[in-house]
C-alpha cells in the first residue's frame, strides 16, 4: 500500500468534511483550510519523490486486483500537476483569509474548495476511465457552486452558460465511455489500451477518441468551445477565479495528455493533426480575444484559452520534445496565471474596480505591487530569464523540428500579442495617473489599512519566487518535465506497471 | 431488439440538442435532462442486451454458468443517474435563481458577460 498516492485525495475530502462539523465556526474553518493545503503540498512533495525514486506507484482499491479494481496510478506527470495543486491550493487558501466576503465563508466556501481540490486530485491520479468522470463531477460541482457563491447577476448569467456546456461535455464524455466499453470489455485505462488494438473495427476506435478529444477540449477551453470560459471566470470572486484558472481547465489538458498518449496512438496521423490546427486556432482566437477587452480578469481569462493553444501543441506534435514542452508548459502557466489574477484581486481591493478605464497610478503608490504584476506578467509573455520564455522556447523549437513552421509562426506571433496585451495592462492599471473620476483612493494612498494585508500579498510573492525560480533554476524542472514526457511516449511501461505483466 | 434501443438513443441525443439550442433557460435544463438519459440508455445498450439472465451465482456452484448479462453497465449507469441527479438539481435551482435576479428565461438577453 502506497500512502501517498492516497493522500492527496484524502487530505482535502477529511479536511471538507471536518470544515463542515464546523460550520458554524469560520475561525476555525479558515484554520482548517491553511492546514490541510499545507499538508497537501506536503503530501504532494513526498509522492513526487516517491515517484522519482520508484516510478510508477499503483494502489489497487480494496486489493482487488488490476482489471477488476479501480486503480489509482501516479507517474511523474501525475505527481507534477499534484505538486501544482498543492501550491495552488495553498496560495488560494492564505489569500481567502483576506479576500473572502464575509457571507460567502458561512456559506460553505471553504468547504466547497476541499471538495473542488478532492475532484482535482483524484482526476489527476486515477487509473480507471469511469472513475476519472466522477472525479470530474466531483470537481464540477464544487465549481458551480463557487461559482454561484454570491448570486449576483453576472454570476448567474455565467453560470448558466459554464454549467450547459460542462454537462454536454460530460454527456458526451460518458457516452464515449460506454461506446469504448462495448468495444473493448474494460475500464481500466492500461487494459484499455492493451486491447484497443485488437477491436475489429479500428474506425469505431478513432470515433470514439474524436468523442474524448470533444469532451476533454470543452472542459480545457480549446477552440471553438471555449466561449464558457471567458463567459464565466471573471465573474465570482477572485480567489475563486484564481482557483479556477489555475486548475480546471488544466484538468482537461492533463486528460488529453493522458488518452492521446496512452490509449488512442493508433491513428496518430489523424487525431494529432486535428489537435495540431485546434491547438493553433485556440493560441490564435484566446489572444485576438484579449486584445479586444478593457477589463482586468477578462484580458487574463481570454490569455487563459490562449496558452492553452500551447499545452495542446505539446501534445500535437507527439515527438518526445514536444510533450516536454508540454509539460513544462503547464508547469510554468499554472502558477504564473494564478499569480496574476491573485494581483488583479489586490487592485480591485485598492481601487475598487476591475476595469481598466477605473484603475491607475498603482505605480506611484505601490512601486513592489508593480513589480510583482511584473514578473508573472513577463513570464507569460515568455520574456527571458523568467519561466514562461523556457516553456515557449522548449514548444517553438519542437515545432520547428516536426517542420510545421506555419504553427511555430503562429505561436511566435502570439507570444508577442501577449506582450502587448500585458503591456496594456501595466499601462492602464499601473502607469497612468488615477483617473479624474476615480474618487475613493483612501485605500490606494494608504489612509485605510487593511488587517490582513499579509494574506495578500504572501501568496503572491510565493508564487512569483516559484516563477524566478522556474526561469533561472530551470535545468531540474526541465530534467523533471523530460521523465515525465519519457513516461508519457512510452505506454508500455504504464501498461506494465498496473497490469504487472500478469496473464491476460 | 437492440436495433430499436438504437433508434430510440438516437432519437433521445436529437431531442436534447434540439431542445438545448433554444433560447429559453427552462428548455436547455429539460434539453440537459433528455441528454443524460440518452447517455445512460447509450451504455445499457452497447454493452450488449441479455435477457432473464442475471449475473447470480447458483447454489453450491463455483462460477457462472452459460451467458449471462454483463452488471457492469447497470453499476456504471447507477452511478451515473445518481451523479445526474445531483447536477440536474442545481441546474434547476440555478435557473430559479438567474429567473428571479435577471428577470427573463430569454438567453439573448443574458449577454452581458459576453462582449
Amino acid at each position: 500500500m502506497n500512502l501517498e498516492v492516497v493522500l492527496p485525495i484524502l487530505i482535502p475530502l477529511t479536511a471538507g468534511a471536518l470544515s463542515l462539523a464546523l460550520w458554524r465556526s469560520v475561525q476555525l474553518q479558515r484554520l482548517v483550510g491553511v492546514v490541510a493545503t499545507a499538508l497537501l503540498l506536503a503530501a504532494s512533495i513526498w509522492l513526487m519523490r516517491s515517484t522519482i525514486d520508484k516510478g510508477f506507484l499503483v494502489v489497487e482499491m480494496g486489493s482487488w486486483p488490476a482489471p477488476f479494481s479501480i486503480v489509482l496510478v501516479a507517474d511523474i506527470l501525475s505527481a507534477i500537476m499534484i505538486v501544482l495543486t498543492g501550491i495552488i491550493g495553498l496560495a488560494i487558501a492564505i489569500y481567502s483569509l483576506a479576500s473572502t466576503p464575509p457571507g460567502h465563508e458561512r456559506f460553505g466556501y471553504y468547504q466547497l474548495m476541499h471538495l473542488l481540490l478532492a475532484g482535482v486530485a483524484g482526476a489527476f491520479l486515477t487509473g480507471d476511465i469511469f472513475n476519472l468522470f466522477v472525479w470530474f463531477e466531483v470537481m464540477l460541482l464544487a465549481s458551480f457552486a463557487l461559482l454561484t457563491l454570491g448570486g449576483e447577476r453576472a454570476q448567474m448569467e455565467g453560470a448558466i452558460k459554464y454549467v450547459t456546456l460542462n454537462l454536454f461535455s460530460s454527456a458526451l464524455f460518458l457516452s464515449a465511455v460506454g461506446l469504448l466499453y462495448g468495444m473493448v470489455g474494460t475500464l481500466n485505462m492500461a487494459d484499455i489500451a492493451q486491447k484497443v488494438s485488437r477491436v475489429e473495427n479500428p474506425g469505431m476506435i478513432t470515433v470514439v477518441s474524436l468523442m474524448f478529444m470533444v469532451s476533454f477540449g470543452i472542459k480545457a477551453a480549446a477552440f471553438p468551445l471555449f466561449f464558457w470560459l471567458p463567459a464565466s471566470y471573471h465573474t465570482p470572486q477572485v480567489a475563486v477565479s484564481a482557483l479556477f484558472a489555475g486548475l480546471l481547465t488544466k484538468v482537461g489538458v492533463y486528460a488529453l495528455y493522458r488518452v492521446f498518449t496512452l490509449i488512442f496512438t493508433q491513428d496518430v496521423e489523424y487525431t494529432h493533426t486535428i489537435l495540431l490546427w485546434a491547438a493553433a486556432l485556440t493560441m490564435l482566437t484566446g489572444v485576438l480575444g484579449a486584445a479586444a477587452q478593457f477589463e482586468f480578469r477578462r484580458i487574463l481569462s481570454f490569455h487563459i484559452v490562449s496558452q492553452i493553444g500551447y499545452m495542446l501543441l505539446g501534445l500535437a506534435l507527439f515527438t518526445p520534445l514536444a510533450l516536454i514542452g508540454g509539460v513544462f508548459y503547464i508547469i510554468h502557466h499554472i502558477i504564473v496565471k494564478t499569480n496574476l489574477f491573485l494581483v488583479s484581486g489586490i487592485t480591485y481591493r485598492l481601487l475598487g474596480s476591475y476595469e481598466l478605464k477605473d484603475l491607475g497610478g498603482v505605480y506611484r503608490q505601490r512601486p513592489y505591487l508593480a513589480l510583482l504584476f511584473l514578473i508573472p506578467a513577463l513570464s507569460l509573455a515568455g520574456i527571458p530569464p523568467l519561466s514562461g520564455f523556457f516553456a515557449k522556447f522548449v514548444v517553438v523549437r519542437a515545432t520547428l523540428e516536426s517542420s510545421e513552421y506555419l504553427v511555430a509562426a503562429v505561436a511566435l506571433l502570439v507570444g508577442l500579442l501577449t506582450l502587448y496585451s500585458m503591456i496594456k495592462i501595466w499601462a492602464e492599471v499601473f502607469w497612468k495617473k488615477v483617473p479624474e473620476h476615480v474618487t475613493d483612493t483612501r485605500r490606494l494612498n494608504g489612509d485605510i489599512k487593511d488587517q490582513r494585508s499579509w494574506a495578500y500579498y504572501t501568496p503572491v510573492v510565493g508564487l512569483a519566487v516559484c516563477t524566478l525560480i522556474i526561469g533561472l533554476y530551470g535545468q531540474p524542472i526541465y530534467v523533471l518535465a523530460e521523465s515525465a514526457a519519457e513516461q508519457l511516449m512510452n505506454p508500455q511501461l504504464y501498461i506494465e506497471a498496473v497490469l504487472g505483466g500478469q496473464p491476460e | 431488439m437492440e436495433s430499436l434501443m438504437a433508434l430510440v438513443v438516437g432519437i433521445l441525443f436529437a431531442a436534447s440538442i434540439y431542445m438545448m439550442l433554444r433560447r429559453s433557460i427552462v428548455k436547455i435544463v429539460i434539453g440537459l435532462i433528455i441528454l443524460s438519459n440518452a447517455a445512460n440508455l447509450l451504455i445499457f445498450v452497447v454493452s450488449g442486451l441479455t435477457r432473464g439472465a442475471p449475473p447470480l451465482i447458483a447454489d453450491g456452484a463455483k462460477q457462472m454458468a452459460g451467458t449471462v448479462a454483463d452488471p457492469l453497465p447497470q453499476a456504471l449507469i447507477l452511478t451515473a443517474i445518481v451523479i445526474a441527479f445531483s447536477v440536474l438539481a442545481f441546474a434547476v435551482v440555478l435557473i430559479r435563481r438567474a429567473y428571479e435576479v435577471v428577470g427573463t428565461d430569454d438567453l439573448d438577453k443574458m449577454k452581458d458577460t459576453d462582449t
